[in-house]
């Protein structure tokens, strides 16, 4: 059909085996977050609206909470750097790795990092990089990419990964999820102990005292950070919240918005190298703040974007998100968060994604499950916007003309006059009007009889 | 100090400086995060016990009974902090090394090590760098066992948060190591504990 965009493309063409394990996958999480979030709090609306305002506030006050980080971090025992954009950040990582003489590392899952591309940065520049979040190493052997911010192989099968595996060396053909954990338990446990460097993100930065929290189920951040003398932690500079006390209000929402979970198994508070007395863990501890066009969002209307906290619930509520999957996005952050977020970080790439904020019908839940609260839809209204001042032909095609209908609603007069001659409609018939939208609307739906008409008359009459 | 650093620096304040206004902290009290009680309880240590099972660890105030576990689990060997190890040498049911030895990771079936605090409303154990005597003790083998205080058994995160000091690396473990990533099936034990326990004494 002419009015299908990219993305209504790529949900028609979805292999129907995923497109149920993304349908199944984001509903089961998205009643599950329902589920603890009424069990534990008589108003879980409050603790997201103020988790929101926390958020902007820091947002608005950046430069001072961020300068706040680093000295706090130095203070910790830290080494804090600085990367404008991708590039800056991947040189960095593998000047700390040169300058340290490291040849290996182990990495936890980093969303920043499948933004610059640095594991096949790294990897062609001679290094050896393992992902050990289980996700992300089926991906990694792949070649693939996340589909989900959670969950990252949503869109894969216990088939496909066993044949991966089988591929890779790690066994005769099993498709037993259990048999795959553990063949990936033992596999990366060695990683883990020859590994020179461990690199994690960040879920949160507490600027106060200069902790990094890390959010895991599995537990494989707390092994980058166990047998390796090297910790590099890569952060967007928006992850910043003022005090370790808020942080009772973000853990509290992440875990429950997400998967359902109360807590997420592992949070760990990151302030700097191990303990001395402690015989593992890193001796050197390197904080990378990263801008990589977040500075451009915050200076646009659609700085509250920047609050987001990467927990997947607006994904799995999505009507959209849930028929096309997260690939069908076309970049590193899928659903409604990354209907926003992917235009504003693609920079003068942008009309290339203008079309992505059009992939939503406005409902709402995104910003009703959001645990920060984001008004998603205006900010898509924004961007849609945005996409028509600047005239982005990627947000146009496919799309039918609405010159007509704008004219209309622009003219009072025009208005009136087609208002009363209404009833015309009733014996025109519509299903042969040559528009596309027009067409392809009454395939499945059949117009009522117009009946308005009326009001001015009766407004005008009434005693 | 780096050109990127002032960039960033510079790059803020021209996006922040048109604000006609900013937002204020919300001023909130931690109570708006302590959830509602799960039942009644006589104690913390009884509320702990409830929601450490619910998490999917598991409760012990006993050191025979966890021997007998152990015992049963067919885990006898692994590791000990030598600060808890006058609590198990008795026992000739299982053995362990109080210096975590690397080249035997894949033989320590347990690993003995202090907890700083439980969370009550959550079932977490809090794990504390400094008092964590290695914290591969704590992370490699299938059962990771924290030994803790009644006393450091506190109601919510706020009071945990509250516990935090100086140290380098703290860890909240609520339940064991898992993953739904194929399939979206739990499978418990993926690169850390299988099987987590607390073990909470007087």
């Amino acid at each position: 059909m002419k009015t299908q965009q990219q993305i209504d493309r790529t949900a028609r063409d979805l292999d129907s085996e995923v497109h149920d394990s993304n349908f199944m996958g984001a509903k089961l999480k998205s009643e599950r977050r329902y589920a603890t979030l009424q069990r534990d709090y008589d108003d879980p609306d409050k603790l997201r609206e103020t988790a929101g305002l926390v958020k902007q506030h820091t947002l608005e006050h950046l430069d001072t909470y961020l300068e706040q980080a680093e000295a706090s971090f130095k203070r910790n025992g830290a080494q804090v750097h600085f990367a404008v954009d991708d590039d800056a950040v991947n040189a960095k990582v593998l000047s700390i790795m040169n300058e340290a003489g490291a040849h290996s590392m182990v990495k936890s899952k980093s969303m920043l990092t499948e933004e610059t591309h640095m594991l096949k940065f790294l990897e062609k520049n001679g290094k050896e990089v393992i992902e050990t979040d289980l996700g992300e190493f089926i991906l990694q052997i792949d070649d693939d990419h996340p589909s989900h911010i959670v969950t990252p192989i949503v869109h894969k099968n216990r088939r496909g990964i066993a044949k991966s595996f089988e591929r890779e060396g790690l066994g005769d053909y099993n498709d037993d999820p259990e048999t795959i954990t553990r063949r990936a338990r033992k596999h990366l446990r060695q990683k883990y102990i020859d590994a020179d460097v461990g690199l994690t993100g960040g879920n949160f930065v507490s600027a106060e005292s200069g902790r990094i929290v890390l959010v895991t189920n599995e537990g494989n951040a707390r092994f980058c950070m166990a047998a390796n003398k090297i910790h590099i932690a890569v952060i967007g500079i928006e992850k910043l919240v003022p005090t370790d006390r808020d942080l009772g209000l973000f853990l509290n929402l992440i875990g429950r918005s997400g998967t359902g979970q109360q807590l997420t198994v592992y949070n760990q508070f990151i302030k700097g190298p191990k303990h001395p007395g402690q015989p593992h863990g890193p001796e050197q501890m390197h904080v990378i703040f990263v801008d990589n066009r977040r500075t451009e969002v915050l200076a646009s209307d659609c700085r509250e974007i920047l609050r987001c906290i990467r927990c997947g619930a607006c994904l799995n509520v999505c009507p959209i998100y849930r028929q096309s999957g997260g690939h069908a996005y076309r970049s590193v952050y899928p659903g409604p968060v990354g209907a926003v977020l992917s235009p504003l970080l693609a920079g003068n790439r942008f009309p290339e994604l203008a079309d992505l904020p059009k992939a939503s019908s406005l409902c709402g839940a995104c910003n009703e499950v959001c645990p920060v609260n984001i008004p998603i839809p205006d900010l898509l209204l924004r961007l849609r916007d945005k996409a028509k001042r600047e005239g982005a032909k990627e947000a146009m095609k496919g799309t039918p003309s609405l010159v007509m209908w704008a004219t209309l609603c622009s003219q009072p007069t025009m208005w009136k006059t087609a208002l009363s001659m209404g009833h015309t409609m009733n014996y025109i018939p519509t299903e042969l009007v040559p528009h596309p939208s027009a067409k392809s609307w009454q395939g499945a739906r059949k117009l009522p009889k117009f009946q308005g008409g009326e009001f001015r008359k009766w407004f005008k009459n009434r005693k | 100090m780096s050109s990127d650093r002032e960039k960033i620096f510079s790059a803020i304040r021209a996006a922040l400086d048109p604000l006609p206004e900013r937002t204020a902290k919300p001023d909130w009290d931690p109570s708006l995060v302590i959830c509602n009680p799960s039942g009644e309880f006589d104690s913390l240590t009884a509320q702990f016990a409830d929601k450490l099972t619910f998490a999917s660890s598991r409760f012990f105030d006993q050191v025979d009974a966890l021997i007998a576990f152990l015992v049963k689990e067919g885990s006898t060997y692994g590791y000990c902090d030598p600060a808890l190890a006058a609590l198990f040498e008795g026992s000739e049911a299982i053995a362990f090394d109080t210096e975590f030895d690397h080249a035997k990771i894949n033989d320590y079936a347990f690993g003995i090590t202090k907890g700083s605090a439980g969370i009550a409303e959550s079932g977490t154990i809090m794990l504390k760098d400094t008092q964590t005597s290695a914290r591969l003790g704590a992370l490699a083998p299938w059962i990771h066992i924290a030994v803790l205080k009644e006393a450091d058994i506190v109601p919510n995160i706020p009071a945990a948060i509250e516990r935090f000091g100086d140290d380098p690396s703290i860890i909240f473990a609520t339940g064991p190591s898992k993953t739904a990533d194929v399939e979206g099936i739990l499978i418990e034990g993926v690169h850390g504990p299988g099987i987590q326990i607390a073990l909470v004494l007087p």
